[in-house]
């Protein structure tokens, strides 16, 4: 347990370094001027840009050499300064706090309504296999996580906020404005943890110690709850790691649509900017919050089958 | 039984109440990048948050902003400027010409359009502005009306200097400011002028066009501004929503590299012109072929547009012709050749704004029809003043902006001075231009400059150094719940002030 964590730590250690030094060449080595770039992320495309553009190349100093100014930059990372945004002058910190705060609403949402629909669903369909319930989630599985998430999006917005005039079809700050987005996600991210659950409760129920526990005479509702959530959850949960990256390949479209102030439309906007110091703080946070999850589900499988695991 | 009914009615009152209190929704596409006026000043002008000197009326003149009137010295070259009486900063702080001052002698050091004004000293002089010129430059109060040059108060700046909190002196103040996408405004208690006819604005910045049209049809949203084309048609059928359109000064043309062996011969630029189906692009594209640019700036822009000029138009057989002349002759596979070189090159331009990619393959599908090989190539927007200073631009579909400064002079001037500029003309000098244009700076008289405006247009339309494609419009879209809307096609004030709830 405790090594798992250290493990996990160390992991961490390397993410920073990594990441800061990745996201800093590989800015830089993309095409184009970053000063020009910068000033027109600054003062969009209507500027003078290549006026602005020597005004950004000496308040920034992009004209020193490349290593100086990848040594200020790693020694800002070391000293846990994250530093500002080269396009929006504020500090990387707020931005990430509004920013990743929108994007974590977001996403815990959706992993939420996501838990409470797909493997509930897993379960009925894993316990009759073959069964009604198994068919139609199956069917709508494939559906849901066959359309891209813009269309789904869109698809929810008509239903629910044209059709229907339950939910606004955008908008940030309230959790009416969550609803839509939260549900693009979590149906995409159901559609799989639903056949994970299911196959999990399947091969569950084949066992030979759910057949003797049925033998024994216990109710099925005991049956359930004592011998198949606990074995099956296992599969479900590990997944969920997986799920993080769906989520996070999700929330940039599905944030760009629903106009959220989150991170994946911040990441996409400071990429186009050469937003050096956004990107690292981004990459960042996103690379840390892998890392967390990586460890919390290590945490909960370990909790849910604590036999010690031979290589 | 009275009891109930008391109830009930204190009930009713305070859900009227309520709705009362409900802000006015804005939803556009303008994203607050950042806070500084340079970057997002025109978001604080345009919901009324700041205020420039200077403002411009319906027609588009000059008229009382922060400063209610102005005057220049007989030789030109001293400007006194009256600030309002009893203007008060959003802080409860006075509006004084010292903080007027400074503001502007920090803005001309910027790289916003105040800098190319020739400016000697900025002074303050009891409750005047006087600005002071080492040449006459008439069209001075215009610049003043850009949005780099708003006035906020001392209490805005951070301790090194920088914009950090948005401290006005328009109708409304920031309530909340969450960049980039949200804003909160409510009324300013001190402001003198008429109350605002809604208390609380709410703005959001949604870039998607379809999730703009989506929340006025669900009548989520008030007020949207700039609505895709497709949608408009949609949109003007619901009974719920009044669409409104207004034609604005910007207008989307090919910025050609006139010092490029393939167009430095003004006969291949006027043979692309020729090549040119705006009508079709119009049609298409825009759903208005009223926008077809037949000349560089639209009818909206007074005295700046020449109905008796000859217009640009389609003509397939004088465009062959004028290729012919200037020695293009088709090769083998039906691409024109000069001295044994393909008429190729790339068509470069950018997503900032959704239809230039789709006008950018209809252009090149067009010119292929006459034996011109161009190449679409999507970047970003700063590739091409990138490329226009390393002159290895060939081709860009810009869209160019002509009311930065109110008065077209501001842009002419740098757009089409000897070399040209980021979004003007490139590799291309006319004396006869800059001449017209340095006078122009100096005139003020509306007869006086009006020959010369026409005089320049031509020397435009005949040269072609920038090849016009459409014009623009804008399309607002509102909810019939709110009266009082005004259309400023400048944008430079949304007067939301003057906005109510329809009874």
């Amino acid at each position: 347990m405790k090594r798992l964590v250290l493990a996990r730590l160390l992991q961490a250690g390397l993410v920073v370094l990594v990441v800061g030094i990745l996201c800093f060449v590989l800015v830089r080595a993309l095409p184009g001027d970053p000063a020009m770039r910068i000033a027109a992320g600054r003062y969009g495309p209507d500027a003078n840009i290549t006026e602005a553009a020597e005004v950004v190349r000496r308040e920034l100093g992009l004209d020193q050499p490349a290593l100086v100014q990848l040594g200020a930059s790693m020694g800002q990372l070391a000293r846990l300064d994250l530093g500002h945004s080269v396009v929006t002058g504020v500090p990387i910190t707020r931005e990430l706090r509004i920013q990743l705060g929108a994007t974590l609403w977001l996403s815990g949402s959706a992993l939420v309504l996501s838990l409470l629909l797909g493997p509930p669903l897993g379960l009925l369909a894993g316990l009759r296999r073959g069964g009604w319930v198994d068919n139609a989630s199956l069917g709508g599985a494939i559906v849901l996580r066959s359309l891209p998430p813009f269309v789904l999006g869109l698809l929810l917005i008509l239903v629910f906020a044209m059709l229907l005039g339950l939910f606004p079809p955008a908008g940030y700050g309230t959790w009416r404005d969550l609803a839509l987005p939260a549900l693009t996600l979590a149906l995409g991210l159901a559609a799989v943890s639903s056949r994970v659950a299911r196959d999990a409760v399947a091969a569950v129920a084949r066992t030979p110690y759910l057949a003797f526990a049925r033998l024994k005479g216990l109710p099925e509702a005991v049956v359930v709850r004592r011998h198949v959530l606990r074995n099956a959850a296992i599969p479900v949960v590990s997944y969920l790691a997986l799920q993080a990256i769906y989520l996070i390949e999700g929330v940039v479209v599905v944030e760009t649509l629903f106009g959220i102030p989150g991170i994946g439309h911040a990441l996409v906007h400071a990429v186009i900017a050469r937003d050096v110091p956004m990107v690292q703080g981004t990459a960042l946070a996103m690379g840390l919050l892998f890392v967390v999850i990586a460890m919390a589900v290590d945490l909960a499988c370990h909790w849910l089958d604590p036999r010690p695991k031979r290589a | 039984m009275s009891s109930k009914w008391v109830a009930v009615a204190a009930a009713v009152l305070s859900m009227t109440g309520v709705a009362a209190a409900k802000p006015l929704k804005v939803v556009g596409p303008w994203e607050i990048a950042g806070i500084d006026p340079a970057q997002s000043g025109y978001v604080f002008s345009r919901m009324q948050v700041a205020e420039t000197l200077v403002s411009v009326d319906a027609e588009g003149k000059p008229s009382a902003g922060l400063a209610t009137a102005w005057s220049a010295s007989e030789d030109g070259l001293a400007w006194r400027f009256r600030l309002r009486e009893a203007a008060r900063f959003h802080d409860g702080s006075p509006v004084t010409a010292a903080i007027v001052a400074d503001t502007l002698r920090k803005v001309h050091g910027g790289a916003g359009v105040f800098s190319q004004v020739p400016v000697a000293s900025v002074e303050a002089d009891g409750n005047d502005v006087v600005i002071r010129l080492s040449k006459p430059f008439a069209a001075l109060p215009a610049y003043l009306v850009n949005f780099t040059t708003i006035i906020l108060a001392p209490s805005s700046l951070g301790p090194s200097g920088k914009v950090e909190r948005i401290v006005g002196s328009g109708p409304y103040r920031v309530k909340s400011l969450t960049p980039p996408l949200a804003m909160q405004l409510e009324a300013a208690p001190d402001w003198t002028g008429a109350k605002p006819g809604i208390d609380e604005v709410s703005y959001q910045a949604v870039g998607q066009g379809e999730t703009r049209a989506l929340m006025a049809e669900s009548g989520e949203a008030d007020l949207v501004f700039s609505m895709l084309p497709v949608s408009v048609e949609r949109l003007k059928r619901n009974p719920n929503l009044d669409v409104r359109i207004a034609t604005i000064p910007r207008t989307r043309l090919l910025k050609v590299n006139a010092a490029s062996p393939l167009f430095s011969d003004v006969r291949v630029r006027r043979a692309i012109s020729a090549a040119l189906d705006r009508e079709g692009i119009t049609r298409v594209i825009l759903r208005n072929t009223d926008l077809a640019a037949t000349q560089l700036f639209p009818k909206a822009l007074a005295g700046w547009n020449d109905p008796e000029l000859p217009l640009l138009k389609r003509d397939l057989a004088a465009a062959k012709a004028l290729l012919a002349e200037a020695g293009w002759t088709p090769g083998a596979d039906g691409i024109l050749q000069k001295d044994g070189k393909p008429f190729s090159f790339t068509l470069l331009t950018y997503a900032s704004w959704p239809e230039l990619p789709p006008i950018a393959t209809a252009i090149q599908a067009q010119l292929k029809q006459v034996g011109i090989d161009a190449k679409v190539s999507v970047g970003n927007s700063s590739e091409i003043p990138a490329r226009h200073k390393d002159g290895t631009l060939d081709m860009g579909l810009v869209s160019r902006l002509y009311s930065i400064v109110p008065d077209a002079i501001g842009t002419l001037r740098d757009d089409y001075k000897s070399g040209g500029s980021d979004w003007g003309a490139t590799g291309w000098a006319n004396d006869e231009l800059n001449a017209l244009v340095e006078t122009m700076a100096q005139t003020s008289e509306p007869a006086a400059r009006a020959p010369m405006q026409k005089r320049a247009i031509a020397i435009l339309q005949s040269e072609l150094p920038s090849i016009p494609v459409t014009w623009s419009e804008l399309a607002i879209v509102a909810n019939k719940r709110v009266t009082g809307l005004r259309i400023d096609p400048l944008e430079v004030n949304y007067s939301l002030a003057s906005i109510r709830w329809a009874q």
